[in-house]
């Protein structure tokens, strides 16, 4: 009985190894073509992620990774008990506010209205321009803000100077900062992001206008109650996955922005990681705000993306 | 007759169109304002005057950045992170974005969850930076494009893609005795052509604007990218004592004249602009790819 069982037991594992090894062989093309993409994700995205051990230890360059002293949650603890911690908390906190007031509702807004435009060619030639910011690099945009806006270049300081004015300088005022990034990223953004709401009006029955027109709507209705009701689930999905990001900000414009005059209000996770990280050779202390950045942002991400599959809409992945 | 067919414009139909010339205008404002000072003649360039439209046309400016063996290298290295860069992308995108369909095959749900894992979680700025240095990489023009040969994103989009193809003419293949190395050479790229389409150019434009890697693992001058270069000419010249990295190139103190700037601006972007009219469509398609996921 015992060896009955036993025998059966290594033919089993033999067929299950054998069935194992022929699906290798069997799907051998698919694995070679899986290969390069799973290295690279091997390579340049996992093994970062051991560095990130370097959080827990006072990172020494002669001795590497594996011999720097361990010092437990003390990077942490530091970190959180900074005055820098709250700094960049409230700026990124606020960067993201701003954003969601202002930025968040104008591709809204601006489909709408390139949804009433009835004539093609108008409406074509409008979204060709403003999608094309867009496709500029934040070296491009922000070098583009100091022409327009800064002290001595600036287009709005040429023009407050022939008018016999006082010039401002709004490129190193802290208290505009933030609404500088917002109005950035509406100039850069805004239109663009036009589109994934206009594709959602597109899908709108063409039949329930005409209904609503028979009813007597006029346009504003029309818009209040077919329009609108149709982009809420593609609102509601942006916002929530939009919540999901706080932890982040355009890293690239933030940088670019950032100057010592305006360092309390432009202080962010990553630029910090950088500064201190990279150009300061703190190495532990990077690592540290940027795992600590990754993993909030991390349940930010999941969690969002668990109530926009609660809502019944697919979410992020 | 309905108001829908109606061809007269009513007030409301007015404020509208106005409002969105309006936008229009303050869309393209500043590219209008830049390339006008741009081509303005640097000698009779009045800093505190305001120009709209350039007086005295001149291309000295364009001249005198092209002359600049900075300008050229800059742009020789764009140039090859761009090409080497979206090539590679999308090999590395396409074949593993097809593996990754195949569900049934063992190990590839476990990959797509990697993939995944990356889009909700990254080591960060610093670890990433670690390795490109431990890779002997710092310095070198290859710590552009190997970190970002592929990305979920984009693996994502493209597999979904290829999930909504139709099966018939693979199985068929297949019947025909052809392997899955045949199918997705000779059916599964020729039917990716818009999805292909789409994220070259997505590909490519990200490349040409990458800034912060750029300003990270380029020490020497002589590799700097456009972007680099432009962000030192034009962005550190206004931020005084702003801990810039590395000299501006030349070794003028005087920082660069306005016009000489604004060329610069105009000059690396131009390839974007040259090909945006034609291409725009595409853009806007790829868009919407994301988000017909199966």
């Amino acid at each position: 009985m015992n060896r009955v069982g036993v025998e059966k037991q290594k033919l089993a594992s033999s067929s299950k190894s054998n069935a194992m090894f022929k699906k290798l062989i069997r799907y051998r093309y698919i694995y070679l073509l899986v290969l390069p993409g799973f290295l690279f994700l091997i390579i340049f995205k996992f093994i970062p992620m051991w560095g990130l051990i370097l959080s827990f230890q006072e990172y020494n360059p002669f001795q590497g990774i594996l011999g720097s002293e361990w010092v437990g949650f003390k990077n942490f603890t530091d970190l959180f008990s900074s005055d820098q911690f709250y700094m960049m908390f409230r700026n990124t906190l606020l960067i993201n506010i701003f954003s969601l007031v202002f930025y968040f509702p104008l591709p809204i807004i601006l489909a709408l209205m390139l949804n009433e435009v009835r004539h093609e060619v108008f409406k074509r030639v409008n979204q060709s321009i403003v999608y094309l910011p867009h496709f500029l690099s934040w070296v491009v945009v922000v070098s583009m803000t100091y022409f327009m806006l800064s002290a001595d270049v600036g287009v709005l300081n040429k023009l407050l100077n022939q008018l016999g004015m006082d010039q401002i300088a709004l490129m190193s005022e802290p208290k505009l900062f933030w609404i500088l990034l917002t109005l950035q990223s509406i100039w850069k953004d805004a239109g663009w992001g036009t589109i994934i709401f206009l594709a959602a009006i597109a899908g709108v029955d063409p039949q329930r206008y005409e209904a609503a027109v028979i009813d007597g709507a006029n346009r504003l209705r029309q818009i209040w109650h077919i329009t609108l009701p149709a982009i809420r689930p593609t609102i509601i999905i942006l916002l929530i996955l939009r919540l999901g990001s706080m932890m982040d900000v355009g890293f690239e414009q933030v940088l670019l922005m950032y100057s010592p005059v305006v360092r309390d209000v432009a202080e962010v996770f990553d630029t910090y990681a950088y500064t201190q990280g990279i150009l300061r050779g703190q190495i532990s202390v990077g690592v540290t705000v940027g795992m600590f950045k990754g993993i909030v942002g991390l349940i930010l991400v999941v969690a969002a993306n668990r109530i926009v599959k609660r809502f019944g809409y697919e979410g992020l992945y | 007759m309905s108001f829908v067919y109606k061809k007269r414009l009513s007030v409301s139909d007015w404020i509208n169109y106005s409002l969105l010339v309006v936008i229009a205008v303050i869309s393209l404002f500043p590219f209008i304002y830049v390339l006008s000072v741009s081509f303005t003649d640097p000698d009779s360039y009045i800093p505190l005057k305001l120009y709209l439209f350039p007086e005295n046309w001149s291309l000295a400016s364009y001249e005198y950045i092209l002359s600049t063996a900075s300008f050229m290298n800059a742009l020789t290295s764009t140039t090859f992170i761009t090409v080497v860069g979206t090539i590679l992308n999308l090999a590395f995108t396409l074949t593993m974005a097809y593996a990754l369909t195949k569900r049934k095959v063992p190990g590839m749900k476990f990959i797509m969850g990697c993939v995944i894992f990356t889009l909700v979680f990254s080591a960060g700025i610093v670890p990433n930076y670690l390795l490109v240095k431990e890779l002997g990489l710092l310095n070198s023009l290859w710590a552009l494009i190997l970190p970002n040969l592929t990305n979920a994103w984009s693996l994502i989009v493209v597999k979904s893609f290829i999930d909504n193809l139709p099966d018939e003419l693979e199985e068929a293949a297949i019947m025909d005795g052809c392997n899955e190395l045949g199918v997705f050479l000779k059916i599964i790229l020729p039917l990716s052509m818009p999805v292909i389409a789409a994220f070259t150019l997505f590909f490519a434009v990200g490349h040409w604007n990458q800034y912060f890697q750029a300003l990270v693992y380029l020490t020497d001058s002589e590799k700097w990218t456009l972007q680099v270069l432009v962000k030192s000419l034009v962005i550190d010249s206004e931020t005084i004592g702003a801990a810039s990295r590395g000299a501006v190139s030349g070794d003028s103190t005087q920082p660069p004249s306005e016009t000489i700037r604004m060329a610069s601006i105009i000059l690396s972007m131009l390839p974007i602009l040259v090909v945006y009219p034609f291409l725009q469509k595409h853009f806007a398609k790829g868009v919407m790819l994301g988000s017909v996921k199966g």
